[in-house]
């Protein structure tokens, strides 16, 4: 009864611990109760489509802004996997927040930086404490190992409308810009729930947090986790499609039966499920990855990527069409979930940059 | 006894009093399986502990460390994964005595004869007929597919004991005795050109009434313990990043660079990714089940296998160009393990085909998953309060 063992050293522990299933619960109370499918489509296209008070309650009140920050610069000293499980539920409930942004990429920037700037840690405890809100100014597309832009404008910036201060990357080093000496101009986004704009900022504003070589390092590592933990977003966004996908086709009835008995339709939703089961190992796998600091981390980072991008445009796919018209109406939220999966698909690099980079990563090398 | 202080003191003692190096391979089974050691979860006096599944681990490593031999489970798959459970479940006590030693063992090899030829999906719907005559059940019908037959000391077999009755309770399980003269084995030849699975004729078989697992007529509640092991069974493996098929066509991607091309490369990358994730899947699934929480994920790891394996298999023949239009041999032979990943890319090609087909189809079970797993409608049914004898066939 002997079987091969795993190659690699430790497992990852790819369940849910009990914290995180109440943390799990604490978020989706809170989501249902302020930040419903309806009060979304209200906001969507007013000036900001982020929920008045909401950031405070989720970021201060349950305090998950500071999930990634050590408990001496005043955050919880959680990990990845936590803030993994609020990017499930931001992503079930496609809730505009500067979560991702903010709480994760712009955080685990700063976090490369805080042992040498004070400035850095400064700002990381404002950060974790929820009070103020920082958005890397680089373009959401932004692979964790991409060219980075030097400009002084930078478009595709996401929750630039949120941001007290950005994180500007210039040829010498990684500046905070206060938002109010930048300029934002808001841009028209496919996905109306995550708003996007262009930062232009002047060339000697803001204050230096590090040198060309640590910035660059640290807004990696910033956009590494971006791209790990935004799997557990997809997955967190599918879980919602498919299960509200099949609630309704259980209910809706032509030809004198549920929709949801013809084997046609059964056998897609449950073909997604089997995809939401890799999708799960896949984003639990990267966060756990991310937490332990794991040397496996770019390269489960990329295949979770990969993965799960194609499964929550899928789901969403799928959603619109199982619900036939009412699926293409404005009312019905798939709608945002759709715009949401299909952003998410070129946030922090596209499927093709990622299957780039596990290549690289295992030695699988193009022709020629 | 679920320590695992005492587990180990226990698989030292064994490894002392029978050591590896001296002893002969089916005398230390033996004694593993008396020490409680061969299937810790099993009952005490059945090779078990009554331990927690997840320690059987403990004792695989320390005797695996110490060089001991193990039980060879590819031999002996149907046996482990399937009889077993069926047996330890509805057996009599005389009856788990008499099979469960030798079975894990692997002195007597198990087959399954369930299929028919006009009951494979549908496999309620089978005709083989047994019928009681004083202490015994005579039995006639043809089973097919049957993999195994060939090297099989005893078989898992449900017939159908009340015609009248419908068809998913007019059926019995039994243990058949593949020595019985009216038991007729033939080899039934596969795309691969060999043949692992055979044609089994049954003619006036007779199995002692001893021999019946469960009550008359229950057969086919007793046949889901075996269908839902058969499926843990398939998908249960642990695999090495890179282990199984996907392993074979990145080490020939590697050494072989002028074979490369653009197309080739996008699509072995989602390969890649898929068995990646396949293989983190499978790692949650042992997880949830080490925790003591099982979900429903063990049905979508042989689903994704099957189409993995298919997918993977398909590349490396293209990427092989020349090579890939020939094919190791094609002569008959009757293999005594199946080997997915062995032999050469033409042989995984043709033989993962049979991935989404043995051991329930991937479109049945995808009705499970859309059924049982996500709560979806049946479909509307003609054939569930019909007496069996009046069913079309
Ligand atoms: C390599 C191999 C080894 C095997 N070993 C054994 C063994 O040891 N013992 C044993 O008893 N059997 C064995 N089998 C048999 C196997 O269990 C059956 O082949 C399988 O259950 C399918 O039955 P069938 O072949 O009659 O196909 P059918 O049931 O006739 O199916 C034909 C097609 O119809 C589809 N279909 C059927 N019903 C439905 C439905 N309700 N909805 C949608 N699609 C449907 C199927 O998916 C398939 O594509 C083996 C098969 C293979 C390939």
């Amino acid at each position: 009864m002997t079987e091969s063992s795993e190659p690699t050293e430790q497992p990852l522990d790819l369940l849910y611990s009990e914290t995180e299933d109440d943390l799990r619960a604490a978020v989706r109370a809170l989501l249902a109760d302020r930040a419903g499918h309806q009060t979304l489509l209200g906001r969507i296209e007013t000036d900001s489509p982020y929920v008045p008070g909401l950031w405070k309650s989720l970021a201060g009140d349950i305090g998950v802004a500071g999930l990634l920050v050590p408990e001496n610069l005043g955050g919880q000293g959680a990990s990845h996997r936590e803030a993994a499980v609020v990017l499930e539920e931001l992503g079930r409930a496609v809730t505009p927040l500067p979560y991702l942004t903010s709480a994760v990429v712009a955080t685990e920037t700063l976090l490369a930086l805080e042992g040498e700037s004070d400035a850095a840690a400064g700002l990381l405890t404002e950060l974790a404490g929820g009070r103020t809100v920082a958005a890397l100014a680089v373009p959401l597309s932004t692979a964790p190992d991409a060219e980075l832009p030097l400009g002084a404008t930078v478009g595709a910036v996401a929750d630039a409308g949120a941001a007290d201060v950005f994180l500007v990357l210039r040829a010498d080093g990684l500046y905070a810009v206060p938002a109010d000496e930048a300029t934002v101009a808001p841009q028209t986004p496919l996905d109306l729930t995550r708003p996007l704009a262009t930062v232009t900022t002047g060339a000697g504003s803001g204050a230096r947090l590090a040198g060309p070589d640590a910035a660059r390092a640290a807004v990696r590592r910033g956009l590494l986790a971006g791209a790990g933990l935004l799997a557990s977003e997809q997955l967190g966004l599918a879980e919602w499609c498919l299960e509200e996908t099949v609630r309704y086709t259980r209910e809706r009835h032509q030809f004198n039966r549920p929709v949801g008995s013809f084997q046609a339709l059964k056998h897609r939703m449950a073909q997604l499920w089997l995809d939401l089961v890799g999708a799960r190992a896949a984003a639990r796998a990267a966060a756990d990855a991310l937490a332990t600091g794991s040397a496996d981390a770019p390269l489960i980072a990329a295949v979770a990527q990969a993965y799960c991008s194609r499964v929550a445009v899928r789901a969403a796919e799928e959603c619109v069409q199982l619900h036939g018209g009412i699926g293409m109406t404005w009312e019905h939220p798939a709608h945002l979930a759709l715009k949401r999966a299909k952003a998410d698909q070129i946030a922090l690099g596209s499927t093709g940059r990622h299957q780039d980079a596990i290549a690289a990563l295992v030695g699988l090398a193009p022709p020629g | 006894m679920t320590d695992v202080e005492e587990l180990l003191a226990r698989t030292r003692k064994l490894l002392a009093d029978h050591p590896p190096a001296d002893t002969d391979r089916t005398d230390f089974l033996r004694a593993r399986f008396d020490a409680g050691l061969a299937w810790v979860h099993y009952p005490v006096g059945l090779g078990g502990l009554d331990a927690p599944r997840a320690l059987q681990a403990v004792v695989d490593a320390e005797l695996a460390a110490a060089g001991a031999p193990d039980n060879d489970p590819r031999k002996i798959g149907i046996g482990l994964g399937m009889a077993a459970p069926t047996v330890l479940a509805h057996g009599t006590d005389e009856v788990k005595e008499r099979f469960l030693r030798p079975l894990w063992v692997g002195e007597e090899v198990w087959c399954q004869l369930f299929s028919e030829p006009g009951a494979g999906s549908d496999l309620a719907a089978l005709a083989t007929r047994a019928v009681r005559d004083g202490e015994d059940w005579v039995v006639d019908g043809q089973k097919v597919w049957t993999s195994s037959a060939h090297t099989a000391r005893w078989a898992i077999l449900i017939a159908r004991t009340d015609p009248d009755a419908p068809k998913h309770r007019g059926i019995t399980y039994f243990v058949c005795d593949m020595t019985d003269p009216g038991v007729e084995v033939r080899p039934l030849r596969q795309i691969t050109g060999e043949a692992e699975f055979n044609e089994v004729f049954l003619t006036g078989v007779r199995i002692p009434d001893a021999h019946r697992l469960g009550e008359v007529g229950d057969g086919w509640r007793v046949a889901q313990t075996t269908l839902m092991n058969e499926r843990v069974s398939i998908g249960g493996a642990r695999i090495p990043r890179e282990g199984g098929m996907i392993g074979k066509v990145a080490a020939t991607w590697r050494a072989r660079p002028e074979l490369r091309t653009h197309e080739l490369h996008r699509r072995l990358l989602d390969h890649w990714v898929d068995a990646e994730v396949a293989r983190l899947a499978g790692e949650r699934l042992r997880q949830q089940l080490v925790a003591g929480r099982p979900g429903p994920e063990g049905s979508a790891m042989k689903l994704a296998f099957a189409r993995l394996n298919q997918a993977i298999s398909g590349l490396e023949v293209e990427l092989l160009g020349d090579e890939g239009l020939l094919y190791g041999e094609w002569e008959m032979r009757r293999p005594e393990l199946v080997d997915f990943t062995g032999r050469d890319a033409g042989y995984r090609y043709l033989r993962s085909k049979g991935n989404s087909i043995e051991g329930g189809t991937s479109e049945v079970l995808l009705n499970i998953v859309a059924e049982r797993v996500l709560g979806l409608p049946p479909e509307p049914r003609n054939d569930k309060d019909v007496a069996w004898k009046d069913l079309a066939r």
